[in-house]
Order: C-alpha cells, then sequence, then structure tokens
C-alpha cells in the first residue's frame, strides 16, 4: 500500500518512478557516497566520544549501502541489493556487540572517552 | 522534477550528517544520525529499490538508532564533553580526510558525468516479490547463516554486558 501511495505521489508531482534513474546520472550517487564515506572517517578521526564514533562507522556503512544499491538499480541486477539486505543484517548485530562493549566501557571507568583507553599502547 | 528531488533528498542527507560529525552534544548528534538514515531511506525509494527503503527504515531508524538512544540515556551522557583537547589532532584529521576526499575524486576522473541506465533493463528488481524470489531461491543458505549471525550477536551481546559471569 505504501509502495503504491509513493508510486501515486510521485505520478501527481509529474514523474514517474522509473524515469528517476533515466534522469540521474549514475555520478552523482558516486559523489553523495563518497562525500558521506568521507564524513564519517572525519567524525572517527576527530571526535572521542565512542558512541559517537560507532554512529560514524554506521554512516560510513550506509554511504557503501547507497553505493552498492544506486549500481545494482543501474544495472537492473537485484544480487546487489541482496548484498545490502546481508549487510544491513550484519550491521544490526555489529551495533548489538559495539554497544555492549561501549556499556562495559563506561561500568569499568565511568567514562565513554576513548582519549583515555590507552593502556594498550606500548 | 527528479533531479530537484534528488539534490533536495542529498541535500539533507548531507547536511545531517555534517551537524553529526559536529555536534557538541551527543544526543542531537544521535538524532541528526536519525534524519540522515531517513534521507537514504529515501534514495532507495527514489532509486525504485523499496524493499531496502523500508529495511533502512525499520531496521536503521527503527532498531539501530533506538538503540544508540538507549545506550545514551541509560550512561546518562547527555552532557556537553570534549571541549578540552588539542587542536592539533582534530586539524590533522580534516588535512587527511580533505587529501581522502580528493583522492577519490580523481579516482573518478575517467567517468564522463552522463552515465545512464539502458532502456532495456528491468526496473522492477527492487521490488519485494522480485527480491524475495532471488532470495529464497538462490540465496536461502546465507539467510540461514545469518540467523544464526543474529544468534551470536544476541549471545556476545549478553556476554559481555553481564556484570559477573
Amino acid at each position: 500500500m505504501l509502495f503504491l501511495s509513493v508510486k501515486k505521489i510521485y505520478k501527481i508531482m509529474g514523474g514517474d518512478v522509473n524515469t528517476f534513474i533515466q534522469q540521474i546520472p549514475l555520478e552523482y550517487f558516486i559523489i553523495l557516497s563518497t562525500v558521506l564515506f568521507c564524513l564519517g572517517v572525519l567524525g572517527v578521526l576527530i571526535r572521542k566520544n565512542a558512541i559517537v564514533i560507532l554512529g560514524c562507522v554506521e554512516l560510513m556503512l550506509n554511504s557503501v549501502n547507497l553505493l552498492l544499491a544506486a549500481f545494482s538499480a543501474y544495472k537492473g541486477d537485484g544480487n546487489g541489493q541482496l548484498l545490502v539486505f546481508f549487510i544491513m543484517v550484519v550491521a544490526a548485530a555489529e551495533v548489538a556487540v559495539g554497544l555492549a562493549i561501549i556499556a562495559m566501557m563506561y561500568r569499568n571507568t565511568r567514562s565513554v572517552d576513548v582519549s583515555i583507553f590507552n593502556k594498550l599502547r606500548g | 522534477m527528479d533531479q530537484v528531488l534528488f539534490f533536495l533528498v542529498a541535500f539533507l542527507a548531507i547536511s545531517s550528517a555534517v551537524y553529526f560529525v559536529f555536534a557538541r552534544n551527543p544526543l542531537y548528534a544521535i538524532l541528526s544520525l536519525i534524519v540522515t538514515m531517513f534521507s537514504i531511506a529515501g534514495m532507495y525509494i527514489l532509486l525504485n529499490a523499496q524493499f531496502l527503503g523500508i529495511v533502512q527504515i525499520i531496521v536503521y531508524t527503527g532498531a539501530i538508532m533506538v538503540l544508540f538512544l538507549y545506550i545514551l540515556m541509560m550512561l546518562n551522557l547527555n552532557k556537553e564533553d570534549e571541549s578540552k583537547k588539542a587542536n592539533l589532532p582534530k586539524f590533522i584529521g580534516i588535512i587527511s580526510v580533505c587529501i581522502l576526499f580528493v583522492g577519490m575524486l580523481g579516482a573518478y576522473r575517467g567517468l564522463s558525468g552522463k552515465t545512464t541506465v539502458a532502456d532495456n533493463i528491468d526496473h522492477s528488481v527492487g521490488l519485494t516479490k522480485n527480491l524475495g524470489r532471488l532470495l529464497f531461491n538462490e540465496y536461502v543458505l546465507p539467510f540461514e547463516l545469518a540467523s544464526i549471525l543474529i544468534l551470536a550477536g544476541i549471545v556476545g551481546a549478553v556476554l559481555i554486558g553481564k556484570k559477573d559471569l
């Protein structure tokens, strides 16, 4: 039902869902994914809060997912979109374990600042 | 029309991602990451990959981001932090990300900038019906293995999160 209404809204606005990927060059998606990925890398490099760093990793993962889905849609091949689906499954498990690790970190040190976790430094 | 829609959603995604990276308060940062996830779901729907769009909304904004907010609430971290720190690592980070960005843009130099689809491809490949047919024919084994992975993730999260085990 939701898909139908999206299509209907799109029709009212003067377009068709299928014309979208014929009007937008693939390179736009590549640039968008690059920008989002670089923002994720920037966040990992400059932030100190462990939760925000985990969110930045999610942002990078999402940008790559978007690029994979765009290539899949432009090729007309469903395998890429299924790969994105499996990546989402793995990401869900990864976030559950990562947030458990952060909660344990907080319980031991009363902080989620990663700059105090330098005990492994040689 | 399509271009306007694309640039609107892309602007929303990028601006909320910028706010996410630079916001001082972690709560507002995570909330703006939710906006980014929603706009990426919008991108999927614009790409006619409706199954992925709905899964993105359910899994990312519905489960993962709520988990983030829940941890933030439980640990009571909703305060301005990391105010006192050296500027040099930040500066080095920004410079290296700029180098990464320019390097990636340089890698795209050979692209024409006008690559679109051929007329004869299948546009309905991202619909739930077609993806489900593919998933339960060719990808049954990975699908079942994914359930084992989720189970292992649950066990691992409980094991790590429990106080004395």
